[in-house]
């Protein structure tokens, strides 16, 4: 699945997206993003409070217990700040 | 109902906006615009521009389904949404939003619903660029708990298993 990271999320990642092959087990947005956490320092950063960072399946805003099976884009970003 | 969503690098002009939504009309009573414009400061502090961040495809969608949302509690009969990305100087407009109705309530109250919502759930991220152009310059705005709960009083009463949360 393909993995996109937006504004200070992706800075802190190091790259705007990538693909993903998460290992079985792994079935919620907050299992992901726990998974996500131990590939590296730059992650561990973007997620450090993972209550902070919001996340969308298929651009639709979902939450952390959505669950991720057949998603085709899931999103990670910083709280919005447009308008 | 006329539905406009844009998303631009370039100004917009309410002016034409309004004339778009209503040119050969005669059943809309009622235009309200609501225009966000950059400001030149960001917590008392100078700033050169704002640059802004966005997921394309989700701003769209989620722009479109609040109008829809919108559109389902009053009687709207046009809405045009223009959000701008990259970067806007101080006195530039950053967003559009525009309603029209056969009277006033629907355009004045449906216009604010979006706003409150654009601003909590489109995704956009402003960057603020301070005066100076060093890298290190750029900030990160952060969210307001006042925009939170200016979109929370939209909301209908809560079920029993969200008001647990």
């Amino acid at each position: 699945m393909k993995v996109r990271y937006f504004a200070w999320v992706r800075e802190r990642v190091g790259k705007a997206e990538e693909d993903i092959d998460p290992p079985d087990g792994i079935a919620t947005v907050g299992d992901l993003v726990a998974w996500l956490t131990r590939r590296g320092e730059g992650y561990a950063y973007a997620f450090e409070n993972p209550n902070v960072v919001r996340s969308a399946i298929d651009k639709r805003h979902v939450r952390s217990d959505a669950r991720i099976a057949g998603a085709g884009e899931i999103a990670f970003f910083p709280p919005m700040t447009g308008g | 109902m006329t539905i406009t969503i844009r998303l631009q690098r370039e100004a917009f002009d309410a002016a034409n906006e309004i004339a778009a939504l209503t040119r050969n009309r005669t059943d809309i009573g009622a235009v309200v615009t609501f225009t966000g414009i950059c400001r030149a400061d960001e917590n008392g502090e100078p700033i050169a521009a704002l640059n802004l961040e966005h997921y394309p495809d989700m701003a769209e969608a989620e722009i479109g389904r609040h109008i829809e949302a919108a559109r389902q509690r009053w009687p709207l009969l046009g809405v045009t949404v223009i959000h701008r990305y990259g970067r806007i100087a101080p006195g530039e407009g950053i967003v559009l939003v525009v309603t029209a109705s056969s009277h006033r309530e629907a355009a004045f109250a449906a216009a604010e619903f979006l706003m409150d919502y654009l601003k909590t759930r489109a995704p956009f991220w402003k960057q603020v660029e301070k005066p100076g152009g060093k890298t290190s310059d750029k900030i990160w705005v952060e969210a307001k708990a006042s925009d939170d709960s200016a979109a929370e009083r939209w909301k209908p009463v809560p079920t029993k298993r969200e008001a647990a949360n």
